[in-house]
């Protein structure tokens, strides 16, 4: 059967075999010369190139690209598609700490919320605790070791960095404070091995002179059972050691009721600092004060409190005030504290604390947050540039960028034989370290921490290392020669020393519930202060001015940046700065005064210089409230190797922070900046509005429970009438569910936690510093800060007089106002949607339905609250708006249960509905009505102080249904109740501890309410 | 003929023109070739447009973020533009409806031009309309029409949807008014036609007019009818245009002196647009004696009283914001006034109310070059109006934290542009290949009016076949 085909020739050329034929014999056509002959493009070219171009230019007009879903082929046990899980964690970042819950989606984190069980953060989360979720999606993270900026293998580095180990003489390991008892251990058994090495640790922020005083110890606070709170430049609401958790404490003393047995008695917090921090904003009496005079406030409040007789003294206003009722307090119910890293004035605060009685009241215990050792890093930059240190490990810090010897460090770090660092990116440190070997997140990590002894709490991994990263004490233990299984080091740790028990079940339980708290319950010993008082005194008198006329440099850390080391997160970059409104930079903070002095304006560009540093150039922001001859500048900008988002925003003021106090320099470049500081806020002052923020004192307060109140009425046929009783409206009914919610303006700080909460949780988008100058931040909650007016004159013309409403006061009140959709049930937006897009639901909420929303933004127009964002661009997905919605690594932060929205629609608050949804279906599934306070809204969860009540208020049990219950006739309004709009949101009036003698509210001046309006508003002007 | 006018009454059409110089005069542009002048002006229309088109094509493309609203003043020049042209459309429908039911027989040389200036003045309000939508290729879910989303209808509550049904109720009667009008001449031009497509087309467009006694009286019936139905639209649509703010809760907008203001300043801007349109027409066209000095005249007379209406509004606001007792009312318009627009303000008010009140004086009134300065310059307020409602309202409402500025972007002013490069080609295109008077009208009224007819009447002029003209 071979060769059995016929063979057919196409002509006798080919059966001739002739050479030509042969040549060409694979053409179509024999002579091809005359089609293809003054043209390089055959017809089946262009056919078939037309008939692509049709075909691709018509798949290039369809509406979205083909993203593919695959399905498990083999399910988790653990994992149901649309379900979330929860696992119990802790937020570590240096000193900062708290414990989480973290909920995941199909194996993906994509939101934290705080664990209540903890005693310690108590369930609150601060900004970076929120934001921390995104880090672990930053796609500027290293994705494998690297050694010179280049790859290497794991093995590879391990060989070598033994191998250079074992030679070195000096290793040292620096660090951050370490929380964790178990990290400590793995260093201590590097030791063990290297026995050369040192452990250094340093704070980007220190508290070294607290500490100090302290015999090495950090003091525990305990703000909740103070009654007279001094904070001296301690900004323990914002920034401040533990300010999450130093919030709640303080909330515990601000809470009040007005129901008839309820709390009216307030703590009273006086607050003497240089800059408007969060904690002076919500402090009831402020002095400022100038870094050069506050060692002298310390001292003048000991002899004012009766501690010594020392002569030394200074003028602040309130100070002697706030002396008199420190003493007038019974012992041991005030809390003095001080931002101070002079170990004199924390000497002086410290007695001060013991005169009043404090310790072992209010200042109780130990904690870990700083244990930065400012002598010790000292001694190792110095050994380094002395060429003495042969090895040098960086774990979790990265002192190139955010410690004041930097620079020395950057030059020095060559001398050592051998350096590694564990940074998760190749940041200011890492990129000149010889070896990379990243650590991976803590969300992909194993861990512990201890923030106060005797409080234990444990980190576990929600994902599987995204990255070929390896945790730092794999690391440590690999390179010690130890078995490199950091969890079997972590159970046996535990086992060992802290559950003291090898049952899986004790462990177990302490993974789940996230914390383990034998400390709970025990009182723990005061803390003791050490240091001679009489030398600090005199050392205070010498270095302190009672005054000075020279402009003094004040560094601060932001509430939302910290120190700095999240800068990549632009979750964090826009979340405003609660005082000045700012994202995404750093600036000149000063006041009015100075600006005046300088001949200078907001967004004017500076040149600043400390003598014998390095001068810097920085955009001027007015901040009301400053110190006059001050300049504030944050620290945690101006990065350079953090990634796409933090680099080169703003200045790095590191190399300064040891200068407060300092002289600076300030001369207008005669530039400004270009498009200006972005901030979400431009207006100051709430021109005398008085439905809107509401606001008394303590004092009106307790005489009657409606003070401050505004309640406007309307005149009518049958009398005055509340704008309520007459509606042209015929209102929604809401048999079933009527979501609500309440918002203590007492409590709310304004540290921006429920803002980023809510990013994170409805996918908002962030849209870069250009955008917010536009003012089109996208933040569906965000907070409004108004300070007090300057007082109009009563001879001002009604013109002159709302002028002089617009500026702030020289020292103003702040006030902070968390708005969000009201959820009205008259809704402006509502009527005027022409597709009805946005409608209302039996339920008491106001929705979007992004499908069908046109983008015609007249429901934006119309919202009395301006609470619509609109989407301008594709936010989400555009390459100039590099921030982690354009990558697929970062929209694994997705919440899968929230729409994306594109470009041209409305979006705004929902109540976080589809957790309302969530639970009513679970509800339902279970034949059973939701819980009272089954449904929590990440805004009102994220709340540190727990300032925001969300809930039915259908249901009699529910928290808002009792809250409401007693403050309908009490604090509870609505804001701009005239209008008749019928928010589902209540605000509680401010109420601040002061005087009665202070009781007129500067921005409480009446303006222009004619008949129409009648006030029942008490008004008693002592 | 019935008709009844003043002996004193001067000549609605000047310089003793007989039936057959109408005709001429009116068809020589639409018959002749373009002249230079056209063709300099259209060119210049043409680059304006295409300037302006890649300017939308931008914002559609890449979305609203390239204008300067935000988060605070989300309408500001995309709706200031829109009423803008809404209004300056007024004054094509006032004029041949209401003052065709008043029988205001000088409007029988403007009619045409300004009718057509309505057209094309709502076709760039309604690009507008189409401009400002986020999604703009969904704008057609406006429309209440059957689909498939259940059953998903409108919001009948919103203003927007008034406004959908308002402009394309005039747009529609606006286009039949013209067109109808327009028939007589088309045929017109059609028996002068010399060339076989331009007889075709005319003939086409001409619907087969015969100009017999019945075809004319039924053209009467129409008009009149035409007239009827479009009278209340000069009213309803700028009113309702004005509820997009009157019944907002905004502080400015909430206003119920908005109806009749805004349609006082809609005729107002409408007739100064009018104006300058025939001002060049008439010089270009060379229609001195159909576009005479009455006319303009009268039309400043117009402009004169819509602007004191105007002005009243203006200051009644200010009253009634004082008189409310409600301090955000009365903030609203301090600020306006006051605050960082107020330029702006002291734009629109001088603008609007000071200048046109120099029409008292009888030599400005007839001055050609005051007239169109001035028509300008209250076209120039009007758009203030509009920008001072809605940016100075929005940018300080109620709640302080959320204050801000708009300031325009390029893209902005392009998208204005290209309804200016839009609106001019589309007249131009108009005034070559359509007739700018009312032949037929003009001719109407000339037996009555025209001082020195009959005796210029030329039978010969009479070419067989051009029986309808007459």
């Amino acid at each position: 059967m071979e060769n059995t085909t016929k063979r057919y020739w196409r002509g006798i050329e080919e059966l001739r075999n002739d050479p030509e034929f042969v040549k060409n014999a694979h053409r179509e056509f024999a002579d091809s010369s005359d089609i293809t002959d003054g043209g390089g493009t055959y017809r089946r070219d262009f056919l078939k190139m037309l008939g692509f171009g049709v075909a691709a230019v018509s798949l290039a007009a369809c509406e979205a690209p083909v993203r593919k879903v695959i399905p498990y082929l083999n399910k988790p046990s653990d994992v149901e598609p649309g379900i979330a899980n929860w696992y119990a964690s802790t937020y570590v970042d240096g000193g900062d700490y708290s414990a989480i819950l973290v909920k995941t989606r199909e194996g993906r984190p994509i939101k934290i919320e705080g664990n209540p069980n903890s005693s310690v953060s108590q369930g609150g989360t601060g900004t970076r605790v929120q934001a921390s979720v995104l880090s672990l999606y930053d796609n500027e993270k290293l994705k494998e070791a690297q050694k010179g900026g280049k790859k290497i293998e794991w093995e590879a580095l391990d060989k070598e960095v033994v191998a250079a180990l074992a030679s070195a003489r000096n290793v040292r390991i620096v660090s951050n404070t370490i929380l964790s008892p178990t990290t400590k251990a793995v260093i201590e058994t590097f030791k063990a091995k290297y026995p050369s090495t040192v452990h250094v640790s340093y704070d980007p922020n220190s508290a070294y002179g607290l500490t100090q005083v302290h015999g090495g110890q950090l003091p525990a606070f305990d703000f909740s059972k103070a009654k007279v709170i001094v904070s001296l430049d301690a900004d323990f609401l914002g920034s401040w050691i533990s300010p999450d958790e130093f919030s709640k404490q303080w909330a515990v003393g601000r809470r009040l009721s007005s129901a008839k047995n309820g709390n009216k008695q307030m703590s009273r917090h006086y607050d003497f600092s240089t800059l408007m921090t969060l904690t002076a904003s919500n402090a009831d009496y402020r002095g400022r004060v100038k870094p050069s005079q506050s060692g002298l406030v310390a001292s003048t409040l000991l002899r004012l409190v009766g501690g010594s007789a020392s002569t030394a003294d200074v003028k602040i206003e309130f100070l002697e005030k706030a002396a008199k009722d420190l003493k007038a307090a019974a012992p041991g119910t005030t809390l003095v504290v001080s931002g101070s890293n002079d170990p004199n004035v924390q000497t002086v605060v410290a007695e001060i604390n013991k005169v009043l009685g404090n310790y072992g009241t209010t200042i109780a215990g130990t904690s870990n947050y700083k244990q930065g050792d400012d002598a010790a890093f000292n001694t190792f930059v110095n050994e380094l540039k002395g060429g003495q240190v042969d090895a040098v490990i960086f774990y979790g810090a990265n002192p190139v960028y955010d410690s004041p010897r930097g620079k020395e460090i950057a030059d020095a770090l060559s001398r050592a034989k051998v350096s590694v660092s564990f940074a998760d990116r190749a940041d200011e440190t890492a990129a000149l370290c010889q070896y990379v070997a990243p650590d991976s997140h803590f969300l992909e990590s194993w861990g512990d921490a201890e923030p106060k002894p005797g409080f234990y709490s444990i980190i576990q991994p929600t994902i599987s290392t995204i990255f070929s990263t390896r945790q730092a004490q794999s690391s440590l233990l690999t390179w010690a020669g130890q078995n490199a299984d950091y969890y079997e080091f972590l159970t046996k740790y535990w086992a060992a020393n802290i559950l003291k028990t090898g049952s899986k079940e004790a462990w177990n339980k302490a993974l789940y519930e996230g914390v383990f708290e034998p400390g709970k319950g025990t009182t723990p010993a005061a803390p003791v202060a050490t240091t001679d008082l009489l030398t600090a005194l005199g050392k205070i008198s010498g270095t302190y001015k009672a005054s000075s006329t020279v402009i003094e440099f004040m560094p601060y850390e932001k509430v939302s940046m910290g120190t700095g080391s999240q800068a990549n997160n632009p979750w964090l970059q826009e979340c405003p700065d609660p005082i000045s409104k700012a994202t995404w930079d750093n600036y000149a903070a000063i006041s009015q005064k100075t600006a005046d002095k300088l001949g200078v304006a907001q967004n004017d560009m500076v040149t600043l210089e400390i003598a014998g540093k390095e001068a810097i150039e920085l955009p001027v922001l007015i901040q009301p409230g400053q110190t006059v001859d001050t300049v504030g500048i944050a620290i945690g900008y101006g990065r350079q190797k953090a990634g796409k988002a933090a680099d080169g925003v703003g200045k790095n003021i590191y190399p300064w922070i040891n200068s407060a106090g300092a002289e600076i320099k300030v001369t207008p470049t005669g530039k400004t900046y270009k498009w200006g500081i972005a901030q979400t806020q431009t207006h100051n002052t709430v021109m005398a509005r008085e439905s809107v923020v509401q606001e008394t004192v303590l004092a009106q307060y307790q005489e009657n429970v409606k003070a401050g109140r505004f309640q406007p009425k309307i005149a009518t046929s049958e009398g005055s009438k509340s704008p309520g009783d007459i509606s042209l409206w015929n209102g929604h009914e809401k048999q079933n569910h009527s979501w609500g919610m309440v918002i203590d303006l007492n409590l709310c700080t304004g540290c921006g936690s429920c803002v980023v909460s809510c990013q994170a949780e409805n996918n908002v988008p962030v849209v870069g510093r250009k955008e917010v100058v536009m003012r089109r931040e996208m933040h569906w909650i965000r907070i409004d800060r108004y300070y007090s007016s300057v007082q109009p004159t009563e001879d001002e013309g009604v013109f002159q007089e709302l002028k002089t409403l617009e500026s702030a006061a020289e020292n103003p009140e702040v006030v902070f106002q968390p708005m969000l959709c009201q959820h009205c049930s008259n809704a402006p937006c509502e009527t005027v949607c022409p597709v009805l897009a946005t409608t209302h639901s039996n339920e008491g909420l106001n929705q979007m339905t992004y499908n069908r929303c046109i983008g015609t933004r007249y429901c934006a127009n119309n919202c009395p609250y301006k609470v619509r964002r609109f989407n301008w661009f594709k936010y989400f997905d555009e390459d100039r708006f590099p921030y982690h919605f354009n990558n697929d690594l970062g929209k694994m932060v997705i919440n899968p249960e929230v729409t994306v929205r594109s470009r041209g629609v409305m979006e705004k608050c929902s109540f976080c509905v589809q957790r309302i949804q969530a639970t009513k279906l679970a509800a339902k599934k279970e034949r059973r009505r939701p819980y009272a306070n089954e449904v929590q809204v990440a805004c009102s969860q994220s709340c540190p102080t727990g300032a925001i009540v969300f809930g039915d208020m259908n249901n009699p049990e529910s928290n808002i249904s009792q809250l409401l219950a007693v403050e309908k006739e009490g604090r509870a309004f609505t804001m701009l109740e005239e209008i008749n709009v019928l928010p589902q949101i209540s605000y509680l009036t401010k109420v601040r501890n002061k005087d009665f003698a202070d009781s007129v509210a500067p921005n409480k001046k009446e303006l222009g309410h004619g008949e129409g309006h009648e006030h029942k508003q008490v008004k008693e002007h002592a | 003929m019935s008709h009844v006018s003043a002996v004193v009454r001067p000549p609605l059409v000047t310089g003793g023109k007989s039936y057959h110089d109408i005709t001429e005069d009116v068809c020589r542009q639409v018959e002749g070739k373009p002249t230079t002048s056209w063709k300099i002006v259209f060119a210049i229309s043409s680059l304006v447009l295409a300037v302006g088109t890649v300017s939308v094509f931008w914002t559609w493309w890449d979305g609203l973020g390239n204008w300067g609203l935000n988060k605070t003043v989300g309408w500001a020049w995309d709706i200031t533009n829109f009423v803008w042209w809404v209004g300056i459309g007024h004054a094509g429908t006032l004029i041949s409806a209401i003052l065709l039911l008043f029988r205001q027989k000088w409007r029988t040389s403007v009619n045409r031009a300004a009718e057509a200036m309505t057209i094309f003045a709502v076709i760039c309000a309604a690009s507008f309309i189409l401009m400002h939508a986020g999604r703009a290729w969904l704008a057609y879910w406006c429309i209440p029409i059957p689909n498939t989303y259940g059953s998903l209808w409108v919001n009948f509550n919103s203003p927007l949807v008034w406004d959908v049904f308002a402009i394309s109720t005039y747009f529609s009667v606006s286009c039949l008014f013209w067109y109808a009008g327009l028939i007589p001449d088309l045929a017109t031009i059609r028996d002068r036609a010399k060339s076989k497509v331009s007889k075709y087309i005319y003939g086409l467009l001409s619907m087969g007019w015969n100009g017999n006694t019945k075809t004319w009286a039924r053209y009467e019936y129409v008009s009149l009818i035409l007239a009827g139905i479009s009278t209340p639209l000069v009213l309803s649509v700028h009113t309702i245009v004005s509820f997009d703010f009157a019944t907002s809760v905004i502080p400015g907008w909430h206003t119920t002196i908005f109806p009749p203001y805004f349609v006082a300043g809609a005729i107002f801007s409408g007739f100064a647009m009018v104006n300058n349109l025939l001002l060049i027409v008439r010089w270009t066209f060379k229609l001195q004696d159909y576009i005479t000095i009455e006319h303009i005249e009268t039309m400043n007379k117009i402009i004169t009283v819509t602007g004191s209406i105007v002005g009243i509004a203006y200051i009644t606001e200010f009253f009634i914001a004082a008189y409310s007792g409600v301090s955000y009312e009365q903030y609203a318009f301090i600020n306006r006034a006051t605050g960082p627009y107020w330029w702006a303000y002291w734009a629109m008010m001088t603008c609007n109310v000071v200048t046109p009140q120099l029409f008292w004086i009888r030599s400005i009134r007839r001055s050609i070059t005051w007239t169109f300065a001035l028509a300008v310059v209250v076209n120039i307020g009007m758009w203030f109006e509009r920008f001072v409602i809605i940016v100075t309202s929005l940018h300080r409402d109620y709640i302080p934290s959320s204050w801000a500025m708009f300031s325009p972007t390029l893209i902005d002013i392009g998208d204005y542009v290209f309804t200016f490069g839009l609106f001019f080609v589309l007249f131009l295109l108009f005034a070559k290949y359509l007739p700018v008077i009312n032949m037929a009208e003009v001719k109407a009224v000339m037996k009555s009016s025209s001082e020195r007819f009959p005796y210029k009447v030329k039978p010969s002029s009479k070419k067989p076949g051009q029986h309808v003209t007459e």
